[in-house]
């Protein structure tokens, strides 16, 4: 039992340093009194389920690394560890709820069924908009660290004024704790009960500070100086993940307010392709986390239970085939616009300054030899 | 049509903002029981609930960030930063977030938020509570800056921010807050047009906000000595009306800029570079500027001093007519060609 809460805070401390979770690394099953409540409609098929998920997020994001290394995209910061942490999160939530998230939550707006083609455009730099928010409600994502804390609280205030149930959460990393932004998005939460959920990912690192850099003591303890119940997770333990999260839903749609859940996790890859963490982490604490992983426990969990992993890991290749098909295809069909098209959507109601600027911008184009059209 | 306090026109149009559109939310540091600390919203949460008139932590990024989540649930947040100089903890969300969004979704995602900010000087206040920091502002792509010189240009152009589905800055001049004016609810303004307040033939001078009260009285002092003053109310900082201060300075030959904001990278200095740009040929003078000197604003005793003043704005016309002046003045000490 781990959720802090600041009445019984000391009690808890120590059982911090032990992760809720239900699936250990080895793939056995265990009870726990928090998350197994939330459990009851998961059996084989819903895991297999998630399982597929899994697999469809960690294709995509190997796919995006593999092209930005053969130098058709132009940056990608991969997920690769953290699929169990994202896709748990991701289906407690019900459509309508938003997700307010930063640049690495590619699970998101995946699973929501963003057109892959124009989001890796994003990626190739030709456009700022990934998707459309309002159509997934997956709000823009974030590169300042933390912002989107603040934009998930207003949200939940709106739903909670609007008397409707609706979630937002709002995905951040540890680096992200120590922002100003997400501690004020935890006092506006707290202060009016918004039904918001802060999925932080305690990944490791923010780019190559340790989080130790970040806080000295769990970052769940944070939550506690908020007064909001704070869960820490193993954040590779898929069903740990979906059980947590839906807590942090059910208090929210009961008017419950915030929940803080911290998913213990790992960034198994750089920070984005133009990182190296070999000069600031130890390859043997890669080789750890990969006894860790967020795909292999549920084969060995379910191999145990005399389910055909082989079949299962079948299915799922051909959906992620499929899916890393579509997003190479996209990505490589996706066209540079001309330049003409930078001075869009400045405004909603336009500007006489863009305009003139964009006309003049296009007659010196036209006045250049040959009339080049970029 | 009728006479009210410049604060009571902005009371009034949040209140009627709140009552045509539910969407409309309130938000801000003691703008609930308080009324504000200028009572701007006084009565507005009895009236409309806590819900939609919100007394928020002590937070201004918190306001801002937390406004711009409202706006992706089809909310037209109006939030207050208590004073000028309280808004930047607030500048990363306004400049990153609200002033962006629009663009960054290709125009998917708008954000009709109103950011009101008591702003300038001339109330003998402490430190931060006297700033102009419109250009900060003007200079972001995505925003748009308005102010208003009178009650009912309070009240109309705050309306109008309002409804806009752009991010919109209004600076209210907090020295004016208690001036009165005849106000007509029927009257809609624009967020993008300037206005001729009286016409001149000999120099254009061309401000906003709290300054407009001074070019008013400069023009009145110019005329003893035969000199006409057109007085233009700029009203929006960001778009600027270039074409009406064009039309005018075509006519006088003769531009003077003021604002209580400092000179360098100032609203000014873009007023003069596009005129010089569009009208240059008509120009029988340099353009001239009067603001702040360019220090960080200074102890109130002095900012009589600091801050356009009768003689620093009539200096500045002195100059533009080549008539004898400060600059002239100061010329011959070693530091030479001070501005004004």
């Amino acid at each position: 039992m781990s959720i802090i809460d600041s009445t019984t805070r000391t009690a808890q401390i120590d059982g911090l340093h032990d992760p809720l979770s239900v699936l250990s690394p080895e793939g056995t099953r265990h009870s726990n009194d928090v998350l197994d409540p939330y459990l009851a409609d998961v059996g084989d098929q819903e895991l297999s389920d998630l399982y597929v998920d899994m697999t469809i997020v960690r294709r995509f994001d190997q796919e995006a690394f593999a092209m930005t290394r053969q130098g058709e995209l132009a940056l990608w910061p991969p997920l690769l560890g953290q699929e169990a942490a994202q896709v748990g999160a991701v289906r407690a939530l019900r459509d309508s709820d938003w997700v307010f998230g930063s640049y690495r939550e590619h699970t998101a707006p995946l699973l929501r069924g963003a057109d892959l083609a124009q989001w890796m455009r994003v990626w190739k730099t030709q456009t700022y908009a990934g998707w459309q928010p309002h159509e997934l409600h997956v709000a823009p994502s974030q590169i300042i660290i933390g912002s989107q804390a603040l934009h998930a609280t207003g949200y939940a205030m709106a739903a909670k004024m609007r008397g409707n149930d609706d979630v937002a959460m709002a995905c951040f990393g540890d680096g992200a704790t120590s922002q100003g932004d997400v501690n004020e998005a935890l006092v506006f939460s707290s202060t009016y009960s918004a039904p918001t959920i802060f999925l932080c990912q305690n990944n490791g690192y923010a780019i190559s500070e340790p989080v130790e850099v970040q806080a000295k003591y769990p970052l769940a303890q944070r939550a506690a100086g908020f007064n909001i119940p704070a869960l820490r997770v193993d954040g590779n333990d898929i069903l740990a993940m979906l059980a947590a999260t839906r807590v942090a839903t059910e208090r929210a749609r009961a008017g419950d307010g915030p929940t803080f859940i911290e998913a213990i996790t790992y960034r198994m890859g750089p920070h984005t392709t133009t990182d190296d963490p070999k000069r600031y982490r130890r390859e043997r604490e890669v080789e750890d986390w990969k006894e860790r992983d967020p795909l292999l426990r549920v084969e060995r969990y379910l191999e145990s239970r005399g389910s055909s992993v082989e079949g299962l890991r079948e299915e799922a290749k051909v959906q992620s085939d499929r899916v890393a098909k579509d997003m190479r295809a996209g990505a490589r069909a996706a066209q540079a616009s001309p330049s003409d098209a930078m001075f869009e959507h400045v405004y909603a109601s336009g500007s006489d300054r863009v305009t003139q600027q964009r006309k003049q911008h296009a007659a010196l184009l036209g006045s250049l030899k040959g009339g080049a059209a970029a | 049509m009728t006479e009210m306090q410049f604060g009571k026109a902005i009371n009034l149009a949040l209140a009627d903002a709140l009552d045509a559109d539910d969407n409309v939310v309130l938000m801000g540091e003691d703008i609930g029981q308080l009324g504000g600390v200028f009572r701007v919203t006084d009565g507005l949460q009895d009236r409309f609930g806590e819900d939609r008139v919100m007394d928020s932590p002590l937070a201004e990024s918190g306001i801002v960030g937390t406004a711009v989540g409202m706006t992706f649930a089809g909310m037209r947040p109006v939030v207050e930063i208590q004073f000028d100089g309280f808004i930047y903890p607030a500048f990363d969300q306004i400049v990153t977030q609200v002033a962006k969004l629009h663009y960054r979704t290709q125009g998917t995602h708008r954000v009709p938020m109103t950011i009101r900010v008591p702003y300038g000087g001339h109330i003998g206040s402490v430190e931060h509570h006297s700033e102009s920091p419109e250009a900060y502002f003007a200079h972001t792509a995505g925003l748009k800056v308005v102010t208003a010189s009178s009650p009912q240009e309070a009240y109309s152009t705050l309306r109008a921010a309002i409804e806009s589905d752009d991010p919109v800055l209004f600076f209210e001049p907090k020295a004016k807050y208690w001036s009165k004016g005849e106000v007509d609810t029927s009257i809609q303004r624009d967020l993008h047009s300037a206005v001729v307040l009286q016409e001149g033939r000999d120099v254009t001078l061309a401000t906003y906000g709290p300054t407009i009260e001074l070019a008013m009285k400069a023009a009145v002092a110019a005329s003893d000595e035969g000199i006409e003053i057109e007085v233009i109310d700029l009203r929006s900082i960001s778009p600027l009306d270039v074409p009406t201060v064009a039309k005018s300075v075509e006519k006088t030959g003769r531009l003077v800029v003021a604002h209580e904001s400092q000179l360098e990278c100032g609203i000014g200095a873009e007023l003069v570079s596009s005129i010089v740009e569009t009208s240059f040929g008509y120009l029988e003078a340099a353009p001239e500027r009067v603001g702040g000197y360019d220090l960080p604003y200074p102890p109130a005793q002095w900012e009589g001093q600091f801050l356009p003043s009768l003689d620093r704005v009539l200096d500045a016309v002195d100059r533009t007519l080549g008539r004898r002046n400060s600059r002239d003045a100061s010329a011959g000490t070693k530091q030479g060609g001070a501005a004004a």
